[in-house]
């Protein structure tokens, strides 16, 4: 039984990372765009989030680290403000709403103020806690993946502009980005650090939430030797099936990827909302490339062993649906830990394969159930095509 | 009778009129590649001025002098890196030509390379059979590493892209078992050295002290090949029939299916056929480290920069190869390799957008010429 609840445990790191980033592929896939460039976002992202981390760490309160708290702190408070913005004027209350956001009507005046200072309130107060607690473990890797998710969007934006308006293939452009983000994490860590490794020095995994471990199976299970980022990834999946399905930004993404000209037609950007969804995928690749390294390994060696690419087969495998992305991330996750954790299963061991077999399982795997699954596959109408206001 | 006299100043001009078109038409076609050149150069600089300003310009003249560093032996290597190189843009190109998009090249090519080994060493053939037969099998292997992906599009309409990837990431762990099984090296931890029977002929006579071997030979004949094949041949017309545009194609009675296994197959066959060239030397191992070879997605870079051409293919192989080659005499400034991979990066993304670009680069050139229409009719005014 203890064996179970180690592999269980030892395949939420894995999963986490497929989750979050077939999460962010289901945001582009369904608005058309396909993004191969996973990969090369989530190495970026890990680079810059795994630095952050690092200084974080040895330099916790110079004048520079501070401004980049500041900084990160604030746009993430920013974002999530909107989004509260946009949950208010769902449900309904159009006080609330941000149409009423509108920067030349002087009535909003003081609407606006309440904004600015709540926003600068939590900006603080995100900041402050970190020299009043002295920097915990988990905030500094909260800070990490806020920095990897924001170094993703802006670097997913350089596809998103090549793809979408300079109307480049898809795949050629996100191929140049899986090319250049290794290069630039080498050339420049080792450039200013003279080496390519970027090392951490804490473990982030939580040996036992308070209370909710002690509960007796669910605890073991759900609640000891977990990363902070598995609560994050769940609650991602819980606010993406949201965001697809019962907001007005999921209708016109889910039209905007089976027909974009009918979309467009009803008065849709295309090229704003594919832009959006790219820019997104890049959030949570970014984010996700932060808490692979983070949560496999005790230093960024400017690799993230496939998983982009792998992301993009458990959303193909997901049939680009959340729920059955949630399936697919469970399923990929313990045949990648099978290969790391076989030795600790006596049933696996003594059949006395070597490792690179059970390496292979996920990958077969996968080439098997697209060759049955692929002819009824839903994919989006629209995927990978390029759109050209002018064509039929 | 009367006989005309023959002009030279005519002759002269005619065939000096001939060659500016040529030239002309040539830059035409190359232009987009060139722009992109020049703007990964560009970008590529502006890096290193930014890292260290003081070695960048020569560094970058390091770099773009690349294998002639080295004089004959810097040469020879070049032409040795190059091979592989063209041979999966080739395979890219090709596959690009009939619409599908090979990034499973490395596979492809890590297939042909282990089998161009394991024959190479575990089998003795008399003398010039041997290189022959294992050049042969790596190929045949890098087609049946090819062919797997065509079915699945072909038959049950699997993402090419998709199921490719896969198939590179089953190649590098395959590739770990079979050596560690057959032709295990355990006191360096790699794949056994070749018979020298094994091995490709070499040009050591001609590039003394480098590894260049006929292999760019085989790359140039192989690509002339493909050229045929592609523009030449009723098989041709179809496969870039299917490119252009599968449905119409098929409107038009031919088996894209077919087309579809055919491409792939022939294109797995040229990036094995890289992967024994690139091993069929004695010396050259492959590792028990878990990688997938980058030379097929130098392919992709290759592939794009020579216009999904094969005779751009084989140029722009040769680019690369020498600004590799560079970058490896580079390191003698403040400056790491991947600076290479960053340059072709940008290279990439440019040929990626360049058909927007241009329209851009028109927009402003008459835009420029509308100003200066004012400026030059107001001066006239006053």
């Amino acid at each position: 039984m203890d064996i179970l609840y180690l592999l269980i445990q030892n395949a939420y790191p894995t999963m986490t990372v497929l989750l979050i980033v077939a999460l962010g592929g289901l945001l582009t896939e369904r608005s058309g765009v396909t993004n191969i460039a996973l990969e090369g976002i989530m190495i970026f992202g890990a680079f810059l989030g795994v630095w952050a981390i690092h200084g974080l760490e040895i330099y916790p309160f110079t004048v520079m680290t501070i401004i980049v708290m500041i900084l990160v702190s604030l746009v993430w408070v920013i974002s999530i403000a909107l989004l509260i913005h946009f949950g208010l004027s769902k449900l309904g209350l159009k006080e609330f709403s941000l149409k009423r956001l509108n920067f030349k009507n002087p009535e909003n005046k003081g609407y606006i103020a309440i904004n600015i200072i709540f926003v600068i309130i939590f900006t603080g107060l995100i900041v402050l806690s970190f020299f009043v607690f002295g920097i915990p473990k988990q905030l500094i890797l909260i800070m990490g993946i806020m920095i990897g998710g924001m170094v993703g969007a802006l670097y997913a934006m350089i596809h998103a502009y090549a793809s979408i308006h300079m109307k480049a293939d898809q795949v050629i452009s996100a191929t140049a980005l899986n090319l250049f983000a290794p290069a630039f994490a080498i050339f420049t860590a080792r450039f200013i650090q003279r080496g390519q490794q970027i090392p951490f020095s804490s473990s982030f995994m939580i040996q036992k939430v308070p209370l909710l471990g002690d509960i007796p199976v669910i605890g073991d299970l759900f609640f000891s030797r977990v990363f902070i980022s598995f609560y994050i990834a769940l609650a991602l999946l819980v606010i993406l099936w949201i965001i697809v399905y019962k907001s007005k930004f999921g209708l016109r993404l889910r039209a905007c990827g089976e027909n974009p000209h009918a979309a467009d037609s009803l008065g849709i950007n295309i090229y704003k909302l594919r832009f959006k969804a790219v820019v997104l995928s890049g959030l949570f690749a970014g984010m996700g490339g932060v808490i692979f390294v983070i949560s496999t390994s005790t230093e960024f060696n400017v690799t993230v062993a496939g998983f982009g690419f792998l992301a993009i087969a458990v959303l193909i495998f997901g049939n680009w649906r959340p729920r059955g992305i949630l399936m697919a991330a469970i399923f990929f996750g313990f045949t990648k830990t099978l290969a790391s954790s076989y030795t600790a299963l006596p049933v696996l061991y003594d059949l006395g394969f070597q490792r690179e077999y059970y390496e292979l399982i996920p990958y077969i795997a996968t080439l098997i159930i697209l060759a049955f699954f692929s002819k009824n596959s839903q994919a989006p109408k629209a995927l990978g095509q390029i759109y050209d206001q002018g064509k039929r | 009778m009367h006989e005309k006299k023959i002009n030279m100043k005519d002759v002269i001009k005619n065939v000096g009129k001939v060659i500016y078109r040529g030239l002309k038409r040539a830059f035409i076609v190359m232009k987009p590649s060139l722009v992109a050149i020049g703007l990964g150069l560009l970008i590529g600089l502006m890096i290193m001025i930014i890292f260290d300003a003081g070695d960048a310009f020569p560094a970058l003249g390091t770099l773009l002098i690349g294998g002639f560093n080295g004089g004959l032996r810097g040469i020879g290597n070049t032409l040795y890196q190059a091979a592989p190189i063209i041979l999966t843009g080739l395979a890219v190109a090709f596959a690009f030509r009939t619409g599908l998009f090979n990034i499973g090249a490395s596979g492809q090519m890590m297939m042909g390379a282990y089998v161009a080994i394991h024959i190479g060493v575990r089998y003795s053939l008399p003398g010039t059979l041997h290189w022959i037969v294992a050049f042969l099998a790596g190929m045949l292997a890098g087609a049946i590493w090819g062919l797997i992906p065509g079915l699945l599009k072909a038959l049950s309409n699997v993402n090419e892209v998709v199921s490719s990837i896969m198939m590179n990431y089953i190649a590098g762990n395959l590739l770990i078992i079979l050596i560690m099984r057959y032709v295990f090296n355990s006191s360096y931890s790699r794949s056994l050295n070749i018979l020298r029977t094994a091995e490709l002929p070499l040009l050591t006579s001609v590039f003394p002290g480098s590894t260049a071997n006929i292999g760019i030979f085989i790359a140039i004949i192989v690509v002339v090949i493909a050229h045929i094949i592609l523009h030449k041949t009723t098989l041709g017309f179809g496969l870039r029939a299917s490119g252009f545009s599968m449905p119409g194609s098929k409107y038009a009675g031919m088996n894209t299916k077919a087309n579809i296994i055919t491409a792939m197959t022939l294109s797995g066959s040229f990036a094995g056929m890289a992967g024994a060239i690139a091993f069929l030397v004695v010396g050259k191992n492959i590792g028990t480290a878990f990688e997938i070879f980058p030379q097929g997605f130098d392919g992709i870079s290759v592939a794009l920069l020579g216009l999904g051409e094969p005779i751009g293919a084989l140029f722009a192989g040769l680019f690369l190869a020498n600004i590799r080659m560079g970058a490896f005499y580079m390191q003698r400034y403040s400056f790491v390799p991947q600076i290479i991979d960053m340059i072709i990066a940008v290279i990439v993304y440019v040929t990626a957008i360049s058909s927007a670009l241009q329209i851009v680069f028109k927009r402003y050139r008459e835009q420029i010429k509308s100003w200066s229409k004012r400026i030059f009719k107001k001066k006239e005014g006053q």
